[in-house]
């Protein structure tokens, strides 16, 4: 008797269970598939080259807002990425183990679960109306750095932590200072994998929608300067999508979202598996 | 250990990146003035236009036009972060004391989608459906169907203008549906058979229907003459009185040439 | 001496690098402490001319310019937002362990090599993009069956889609990192597929899948762009499914460019509810996954 019964539950769990692989990937298809049908036929030379018409009419393409996304990104990187893996390098090769650092570590994590949107009001009531950076990439990007500090700390940390103690002791038996060692042998070593969370913060940059929405403004024109407001690819969506009636323009741009996170992920897949590799490699 | 390309690799990628977009930058026009404006989603498509003329004639201007709603055009333009700011009501006492600019008139229209069959509306039943009174549409000689009230958000010149206008002392019923801009209600209502919002006349096109109101049709001529009764002001507001390129700007905007091009866009001129 | 200066300055620089990167590490207490402060200070004014209670329980969010006509309930978006998130979870915690489970032990490694780099493909794409096919494909479909279309059924399927691919990667993770020799063990003794996974493997797993799950929660109980564009946003407590509701965040999102006074403070403090709730909801998740792992014994 139970002999039967758990064979017939096999049967049944097997089915069950590719029932909810077909309904995944019947939602991957609506997503991804829906937002390329509608919106490839609309990409092309003239899309990515012509600026967005301001207003309801939502014409035009979307020059100036992939500019303002590489402002707003390389800007926020070039604050992030010293500060995550300088955090990151202190908390996997100096910290002790006291109180101290279980507090940052806890702090870290806290921070890791905050929504974007209390990110946002922050940025929003602090650096644009406080310090009167106004809607401004600035405002944008220091926000995102908040925001996706956490993230960079711990993956960062990860692959700082994976490089083989062997590395350090060796370069320590040398005479190197701590510093150096950490600067020359360290680092390097972990690039791979520093990199990995490094792309996927970009990833998550050009993907933020609420944090950027109530600090950067959502002007179409060309950003002349960091303190110039703009709009980033999702949020170009978002506007597209509730203001105007070109809902193709917004699949079109989600195309182009969705591109940029095809190649990061590639990206940071190849590194990883590089990073594996070179670290399976030493002892 | 070879670790120095790998690393070289990214810094230049990264590089690359920033230049190449520091490119892109330089290949702008060069800025001689940039006006900033922002605000009312009912005048942005007006002041757009309106900036599209003036930049034909003088090419070293850069015109940035923005929405976010009359609140931000008002709250803007005090603190500074705007030039101009763009209002579709009357200033309220309380409010900072901006100075203000008469652009244009502009009369609400009360919208349904065009299957719906009802013609129009007194006063009194649209402020009953609104307020949350009247849930159906067969109470005003429509279908036998719940009616979707399309509201948008708080801070909307809009809003507060049909609240002022229409409801009086009446509260807009709690269960109305938001939405964010006057594109969104144009679209939230053009997709809805059973749905009713309010609207700037100006916006109103083939995909909406704007309802006769006690009778009067919501037509252009209708409110310019006064008959129409939902009509507010619209207004760039300043801080101070406006000198150099905003002077210039808002001159034209209520010049002859420009009230003309607020009559091509459907809202009422006031030269 | 040479040498002398040599290594002083050797010593200074690891000095005060290590100085250097102690602030750096401190960074993030510092910024969540000035987050912390800052909405706490910026709520307080609302929270005064409310009331704590009125706020909390309030039905009607009714902001005003005039002073003392606005109304600051947020009942309807805790609601909202309990209900939307719930609902998301109850869909796609069966799809996406299940899911993973298809990942990680049945599925035939060519339909993995296609799955999985699409599951973390969906992992990466941003909310938008969901709430646009929302907006155009599920919210015309709700519509058909009942209401305005933009209603608690949209938002959830919305929310379900866009939480299912973080469950499924950091699930199929969890289970595949359980040790191989569990799974010998289990079917050494005879027990078929699924009786390994379900009393084997899954409990393996279960740290790793309640973190997904919790991730998920957190991911959905925050959204805002996405649910402005598919709730509807009526501040009222949702009737049914169909009815149209609001959520904290999204209510956050919406009116926060253009609030001021009291509107503006209010608009803080439901930050800080919405932030407790997220603490409280990972509170419970971890009492439950302790709870749970002291019942399993040591294995």
């Amino acid at each position: 008797m139970p002999r039967v019964s758990a064979r017939l539950t096999q049967k049944l769990a097997v089915v069950g269970i590719w029932a909810t692989g077909a309904t995944t990937v019947l939602a991957l298809l609506v997503i991804i598939g829906y937002t390329m049908y509608r919106g490839l036929p609309h990409i092309g030379w003239s899309f990515l080259t012509t600026a967005p018409k301001g207003g309801t009419s939502g014409a035009g393409g979307i020059s100036t807002v992939i500019v303002s996304t590489l402002y707003l990104v390389g800007l926020t990187l070039l604050i992030l990425v010293p500060l995550g893996v300088g955090a990151a390098v202190y908390l996997a090769e100096y910290a002790p183990d006291n109180r101290l650092t279980r507090f940052i570590r806890f702090g870290t994590e806290v921070l890791a679960g905050v929504p974007s949107i209390v990110f946002g009001m922050f940025g929003f009531a602090f650096l644009v109306i406080a310090l009167h950076f106004h809607f401004s990439i600035l405002s944008g990007a220091l926000t995102l750095v908040c925001l996706l500090l956490p993230t960079l700390i711990r993956t960062s940390e990860e692959a700082i932590k994976a490089v083989p103690r062997s590395y350090r002791e060796a370069a320590l038996a040398l005479g190197a200072t701590r510093w150096q060692t950490t600067w020359r042998v360290t680092l390097p070593a972990a690039i791979s994998g520093i990199a990995t969370g490094v792309i996927l913060c970009i990833g998550r940059a050009v993907g933020e929608t609420a944090a950027l929405y109530v600090t950067m403004g959502g002007t179409t024109a060309l950003p002349t300067s960091l303190l110039s407001s703009g709009r980033t690819l999702a949020l170009h969506v978002f506007y597209l999508a509730t203001v105007t009636n070109n809902l193709d323009g917004a699949f079109a741009t989600g195309v182009i979202l969705i591109i940029v996170i095809v190649v990061a992920n590639s990206i940071t897949n190849w590194l990883s598996q590089r990073f594996r590799a070179r670290m399976a490699g030493g002892t | 250990m070879t670790v120095k390309p790998s690393r070289g690799w990214i810094l230049l990628a990264l590089a690359g990146v920033l230049g190449l977009s520091l490119v892109l930058v330089g290949c702008g026009k060069q800025l001689s003035g940039s006006v900033t404006e922002g605000g009312s989603t009912t005048v942005q498509p007006l002041a757009q236009a309106l900036a599209d003329a003036f930049q034909l004639k003088h090419p070293d201007v850069a015109i940035t036009i923005a929405g976010g709603g009359t609140a931000a055009g008002i709250t803007g333009a005090n603190d500074g972060t705007l030039d101009i700011g763009a209002a579709s009501r009357d200033l309220k006492s309380g409010e900072p004391a901006l100075v203000t600019h008469l652009l244009a008139k502009d009369g609400i229209g009360i919208i349904t989608n065009p299957g719906n069959a009802v013609p129009g509306l007194t006063k009194a039943q649209v402020v009953s459906i609104f307020s949350g009174a009247i849930t159906n549409w067969q109470d005003v000689g429509g279908v036998n169907h719940t009616i979707d009230v399309f509201v948008r958000e708080s801070g909307s010149g809009t809003r507060t203008a049909f609240q002022d206008l229409v409801m009086g002392s009446e509260n807009i019923t709690s269960s109305a549906l938001q939405q964010t801009s006057s594109g969104a209600i144009k679209q939230a209502v053009a997709g809805d058979h059973n749905a009713i919002g309010f609207e700037s006349l100006a916006y109103v096109d083939s995909s909406i229907k704007a309802l006769a109101i006690d009778g009067v049709a919501a037509t252009e001529a209708n409110a310019k003459d006064g008959i129409y009764p939902i009509v507010r002001p619209l207004y760039f507001l300043t801080k101070e009185q406006p000198t150099g390129l905003v002077k210039d700007f808002i001159d034209f905007c209520q010049s002859t040439e420009g009230q003309q091009i607020v009559a091509e866009n459907g809202y009422i001129a006031v030269k | 001496m040479i040498e002398k200066g040599y290594m002083r300055s050797r010593y200074l620089i690891d000095r005060s690098s290590r100085m250097l990167l102690l602030v750096c590490a401190f960074l993030s207490l510092v910024i969540l402490a000035a987050i912390a402060v800052y909405t706490f200070r910026a709520a307080l004014p609302a929270i005064r001319e409310v009331g704590l209670w009125h706020f909390l329980f309030g039905e009607v969010w009714r902001p005003s310019d005039t002073p003392g006509e606005g109304r600051y309930g947020i009942l309807p978006m805790i609601v909202g937002s309990v209900v939307v998130t719930a609902g998301a979870l109850i869909l796609a915690v069966p799809l996406g362990i299940g899911c993973a489970i298809l990942l990680a032990e049945v599925a035939p490694q060519r339909v993995r090599q296609f799955l999985r780099p699409a599951v973390e493909l969906l992992v990466g794409i941003p909310s938008v993009v969901y709430g646009l096919v929302g907006l155009v494909i599920v919210v015309p479909l709700v519509r058909r069956i009942e209401g305005p279309g933009l209603s608690v059924a949209a938002g959830i399927i919305v929310l379900a889609v866009m939480i299912l691919p973080t469950i499924v990667s950091i699930s199929e993770d969890s289970i595949r990192a359980v040790p191989k020799s569990h799974r010998e063990g289990a079917l050494a003794l005879g027990a078929t597929h699924w009786q390994t996974i379900w009393r084997v493997l899954l409990p393996g797993a279960r740290s790793g899948i309640v973190a997904s799950v919790v991730l998920a929660m957190g991911r959905a109980i925050g959204e805002a762009m996405a649910m402005i564009m598919v709730l509807g946003n009526a501040a009222v407590i949702p009737s049914s499914l169909f009815s149209p509701a609001s959520t904290l965040a999204g209510t956050i999102a919406a009116e926060a460019p253009e609030a001021s006074g009291v509107q503006r403070s209010a608009l803080f403090a439901m930050s800080v509810v919405l932030f407790l709730l997220i603490i409280v909801i990972n509170g419970v998740a971890l009492i439950i996954m302790r709870r749970g792992s002291r019942a399993q014994g040591v294995c």
